[in-house]
């Protein structure tokens, strides 16, 4: 498991057969019904969101979506949401409360879209609005990194009580690039700042970012999506039993330090 | 997240000022709006504002609580936490120290208690001379512990935020300073307590996208730049010249994310004011 570097990882992560969220989604989850918009602004496919369920257990289901083809990549804007997929992520999750849903949330994005019109509407409003909300929400949130996990566009669905890892994903503050790029003026040592940023389940797991990290099918999660499902699904099953148990304010409290800890 | 090249503008060395009597005739700065040059003692008795075009040059934290808090009232906290070195970067340690021998600060923001007219307030000040104000873990600490801090003693919190974002040397630790932080205002607001920001010159990344824009109320400087991602990333994303004045207080006002850009002469009248104003 360790023969394989950081960098191998990031591009086992990027890879366009990678299975996505929905993918995942539709494995999981015995029915699934997305629903659509920020009510603001417009519907940003960048994200889904919708609700779901496990046997007796409802939950609303949060996902950051790349697409496979360029046209569905097109419509997804890469993976890269706007401010209204934040938005819109966050209607979901006030819904959740609302009804005393669980939220599962899957990360796997480059980024937050860095274009005018993300910033004339208040991109870092969207993710801060999300990561305050978030840390006050009364029901029980597991996060997933199943892809790429970069930056502000990652976190800003990744505050919860659990946040699991699949073995090849990656999470940063920053893609390599970029972090290359602003470190040492130069994009093309993004193999080195992988290497340096210690953006692997195992090194997350060791700084207490994640709490655990799931082991991929042999080969990469691509090669079993149905097993890497199960073996999802279980951890959502296990966790939601697990954290059903704390009452809300034990829930926000343990919310709370373990990001105050970090 | 990006600290990428946010224009930079003449940064006034104070620390010199400290020592200005000793120094003779020719102490100059260039305004790097308006290509004037000015005598630097009467752009400091000017709220280092250029008299002629009404350029905010930056401030560092310590001028910045002279400006706005009651002379003497002004209590430090003390916050022992350490620097991190999560990535283990050579040499980061040693650049922190070598700067805070520089600029005489321990790290990018100070907090503390002071006075607004006798107002008593919790203040964080951010420090774009110390790593462009980045935030990594003793900035995203010392914050929430300001956070903590104003709703223990039940008092308004000001937050003067200047940062190119979340600091690149810290990696995942900086951003989850983001949650850290985001996570202690959602506290703050159930426990009532108003929360003003004042965006300066420059705000950016991490820092706008968590505590910088929570504020109950939310003040900016006039031209100040201010975004999430920096302009660099955007021009190369979108592959054309941004439009004039983007990413400036301005700009943000226009589209609805600030109340109020105050110039720095009322800045701390205006700021008692709405101290005034939103007490009960």
């Amino acid at each position: 498991m360790s023969k394989i570097s950081a960098w191998q990882r990031v591009k086992i992560a990027r890879e366009p057969d990678r299975p996505t969220a929905l993918d995942y989604i539709n494995n999981i989850f015995d029915d699934f019904i997305e629903l659509h918009g920020d009510r603001f602004f417009k519907d940003d496919k960048s994200i889904v969101c919708g609700v779901g369920n496990i046997g007796n257990q409802n939950y609303t289901i949060i996902g950051e979506q790349k697409g496979r083809t360029t046209k569905e990549n097109i419509e997804r804007n890469f993976g890269m949401p706007n401010p209204e997929a934040y938005r819109k992520s966050l209607r979901f999750m006030k819904q959740a409360e609302k009804f005393k849903r669980p939220i599962i949330t899957f990360i796997d994005t480059k980024g937050a879209y860095p274009g005018l019109g993300a910033e004339e509407r208040g991109q870092g409003e969207a993710i801060a609005r999300n990561l305050m909300v978030m840390s006050g929400l009364k029901v029980p949130i597991i996060v997933f990194v199943i892809g790429e996990g970069s930056s502000g566009g990652a976190l800003a669905i990744g505050v919860g009580d659990r946040i699991l890892m699949l073995e090849n994903a990656v999470y940063s503050i920053l893609s390599p690039e970029g972090y290359a790029s602003i470190l040492w003026k130069d994009s093309t040592k993004s193999e080195q700042a992988a290497e340096k940023m210690k953006l692997t389940a195992n090194d997350l797991l060791e700084l207490g970012v994640i709490d655990e990290v799931l082991k991929e099918p042999k080969g990469n999660a691509k090669f079993d999506v149905e097993k890497m499902s199960r073996i999802i699904k279980n951890k959502i099953v296990e966790y939601t039993k697990e954290l059903q148990k704390l009452d809300v304010e034990e829930l926000l409290e343990k919310r709370y330090r373990k990001f105050r800890d970090m | 997240m990006v600290i990428d090249k946010i224009k930079k503008r003449i940064e006034y060395d104070d620390k010199e000022d400290e020592h200005k009597s000793d120094i003779p005739v020719g102490k100059w700065v260039k305004c790097s709006k308006c290509k004037e040059i000015l005598y630097k003692e009467d752009l400091h008795k000017n709220y280092s504002v250029c008299p002629n075009c009404g350029n905010h040059f930056r401030l560092s934290s310590r001028r910045r609580i002279e400006q706005i808090i009651d002379e003497g009232t002004f209590n430090e906290f003390k916050i022992d936490v350490k620097t991190s070195n999560p990535l283990e970067m050579e040499d980061y340690i040693k650049k922190l120290e070598v700067l805070k021998e520089k600029t005489g600060l321990d790290e990018a923001v100070k907090c503390g208690t002071g006075k607004i007219n006798s107002k008593k307030v919790v203040i964080c000040v951010m420090d774009s001379n110390f790593m462009m104000g980045s935030m990594g873990k003793v900035v995203g600490e010392k914050i929430t512990y300001s956070i903590e801090k104003a709703i223990e003693l039940k008092l308004p919190l000001i937050v003067f935020c200047a940062s190119g974002g979340a600091r690149m040397q810290e990696g995942i630790i900086s951003l989850m300073q983001m949650a850290k932080t985001s996570a202690a205002i959602e506290k703050l607001n159930e426990h009532g307590i108003l929360y003003i920001t004042v965006l300066t010159d420059p705000t950016y990344g991490g820092v706008t996208a968590s505590f910088a824009s929570l504020g109950d109320i939310i003040l900016a400087e006039p031209n100040a730049m201010i975004g999430f991602a920096g302009p660099r990333v955007i021009k190369q994303t979108i592959g054309q010249d941004l439009p004039d004045g983007f990413q400036t207080s301005e700009f943000l006002l226009e589209h609805g994310f600030i109340d109020k850009i105050v110039e720095r002469k009322d800045m701390k009248d205006i700021l008692y004011k709405l101290l005034k104003f939103n007490s009960n």
